[in-house]
Order: structure tokens, then C-alpha cells, then sequence
């Protein structure tokens, strides 16, 4: 039981928790979409007052700040008190080939620290891997209406057509990134 | 502490994008490479209990703990706005390995460089607000 706690979870484990999380949320009377939370951020940071999109009324949205806080201290619980250590992701070996020919070590943890540690976050590059990044998925995640939560989860189990049409989108434009892009802009 | 209840499906959220390591930027490329079960199995299972389980609430006319009915909204039927959306939207989630969810628990992980992240994420929000009139939709 605590070896299973310790090791990374199953696929199978994790998506029946994702399924638990939409539900419960449904029995609470909400519907289970994080990139909502970036548009409320926008409305408390005062944005309604110049651009009508942000005029709403944010506090019927705090229960979803609250899940968004309460995912920040989930990750911390898992790092610190549900991990042995930072151990390295075990992904396919022909991923860690395709990732080396792009310049990418062989992983030591969860995240590469390629992108990630402070020294390649403010390079300028890194910097602008990371903004340019952030903003195409903000933007994105706005323009189709939901991200992963909403479109992907909570609007396919509802078998609704523009879901299906934006995952369909989200899949193109990693395709596009990931073949396209990286070899541009990696190695 | 009505919210309270909130906080702890969150912490649950948190734990197991973090646990199944779902929140990997490692796991993202596997996925767009077709290289692993793992994501499809993770995305996968939920969606299929997700149809069953939505299924189940419209067929029984299942309640919320307020009492009402627990209500579906269709979403507008339109295709550019889910298909240039979501395509910009899946660039950014294959360059920085993370979609919103994950980038705030990779915070509480300790990886704090996905708050740049997160901050260009919520300006991405921010800048679609203005120049929404202009899009197509």
C-alpha cells in the first residue's frame, strides 16, 4: 500500500480520480474547467473596468480559485510527503532518443531542466520559450472555450460536438509544435 | 468554510496530476510522439467514466447536493473558434508540457518557473479578452 502510494500511480488510477473530481463537482453544482480560473484572475486583477469579457461578477467563481489553491498544495503534498525523492519520469526509451537528438538529457526528474531551472527559465531564449508558451495556451484556452478539464474531460463525457472539434485542435497544434517547431528551435 | 469542500477536491486534483505525472512536460512529448499508453490511458479512462457516469445523471435525473437538477449547457455549435483555438491553444501545451491545471501544481511541486507560466497564460487570457470582437468565432 505505501509502495503504491510511493510510485508514480497508474494510468488507469489516475484517470478514475479525474472522473471522481468532475463528479463531485457536478454534485456540488459546478462543472469542472481550470482555464476559467485564468479569465477570474483577470476580472479580481481589475480588467473588467477597461474590457467588457472581464465584467462579470467573479465571486460566483471563487469556489474554483479555491480548487486552483487547493491543486497548488496537491503538488506540494505529492513532492513532499508522497515521492521517494525526485526520481526521474519513465517515459518510452524512444522518447528520450527522439528529446537527445533535440538537445534534452536524459531525464532526472519530473521536468527538463533544459526549460525549467532558473539558469534556462531567464535566458532569453528560455524566457521566451516560457512566455510565448503560457500565452498561446491562455489565449487558446479562451478563444476554443475550455482546455484539457473542459473540452477534452468534462466536454466529451457530455458527447458535445465543439469539444470533440477543439481536441481535434489541440492535437494539430502539438502536432504542428512538436514536429514542426521543435526541430527549429531545439538542438 | 462553504469552500472548504472545494479546496480538498482540488488537493485530490493535485496530487494525482502529480502522482501519475500527468503534470511532465517528459509526458507531453510521449504523448504528441505516440509513444506511450500512459496519457491516452490517463485522458481515456476519465472520458469513458465520464460518458458512463453522464449518462447515468441524465437517465436517472440525478440531483445536486442543492437539490436542483444537475444541468449540461451545449456549448454554441461553431467550428473556427474550437478549431483556431484549440490549435493555438495545443502549440503552447506541447512547448511548455503543461495545460493549466498542471502549471499551478508543478508550483506546488516546486518547479516555481512554471509561474512564468502561469502569468503569460493569464496575459494570454487577458489579451484574448481585448480582441475578442475581432476574432472569428
Amino acid at each position: 500500500m505505501i509502495d503504491f502510494l510511493l510510485n508514480p500511480w497508474p494510468w488507469w488510477f489516475s484517470g478514475l480520480i479525474i472522473a471522481v473530481v468532475m463528479f463531485v463537482l457536478l454534485f456540488f453544482g459546478k462543472s469542472f474547467g481550470f482555464s476559467a480560473n485564468l479569465r477570474t484572475l483577470c476580472s479580481i486583477g481589475g480588467a473588467g473596468k477597461k474590457v467588457k469579457f472581464f465584467d462579470f461578477d467573479w465571486k460566483k467563481q471563487i469556489w474554483n480559485i479555491v480548487f486552483l489553491i487547493g491543486a497548488v498544495i496537491g503538488g506540494y503534498i505529492a513532492y513532499a510527503f508522497l515521492t521517494h525523492g525526485n526520481h526521474p519520469v519513465e517515459i518510452s526509451e524512444s522518447t528520450v532518443q527522439d528529446l537527445q537528438a533535440l538537445g534534452f538529457s536524459e531525464p532526472s526528474s519530473l521536468q527538463p531542466a533544459e526549460l525549467f531551472n532558473w539558469e534556462s527559465a531567464l535566458s532569453l531564449k528560455g524566457f521566451l520559450i516560457l512566455a510565448i508558451g503560457g500565452l498561446m495556451v491562455g489565449f487558446g484556452a479562451r478563444y476554443a472555450g475550455g482546455c484539457t478539464s473542459g473540452h477534452a474531460i468534462s466536454g466529451i463525457a457530455d458527447l458535445q460536438i465543439p469539444s470533440f472539434i477543439a481536441v481535434i485542435g489541440f492535437f494539430i497544434g502539438g502536432l504542428i509544435m512538436t514536429f514542426g517547431v521543435f526541430p527549429l528551435i531545439f538542438g | 468554510m462553504k469552500f472548504i469542500k472545494y479546496l480538498v477536491v482540488g488537493i485530490l486534483f493535485g496530487i494525482v496530476m502529480a502522482k501519475s505525472e500527468a503534470i511532465s512536460w517528459y509526458r507531453i512529448q510521449e504523448m504528441f510522439r505516440f509513444q506511450a499508453f500512459h496519457m491516452y490511458g490517463i485522458i481515456g479512462t476519465a472520458v469513458v467514466l465520464g460518458i458512463i457516469g453522464v449518462a447515468l445523471i441524465k437517465k436517472f435525473k440525478l440531483r445536486d447536493i442543492t437539490g436542483d437538477p444537475i444541468r449540461f449547457y451545449p456549448k454554441n455549435k461553431s467550428v473556427p473558434r474550437y478549431l483556431i483555438g484549440g490549435i493555438i491553444f495545443g502549440l503552447g501545451w506541447a512547448l511548455t508540457g503543461a495545460c493549466p491545471g498542471p502549471m499551478v501544481v508543478n508550483i506546488g511541486y516546486g518547479f516555481l518557473s512554471f509561474g512564468i507560466v502561469l502569468i503569460f497564460a493569464t496575459l494570454g487570457t487577458y489579451l484574448y479578452g481585448v480582441l475578442r470582437d475581432k476574432l472569428p468565432h
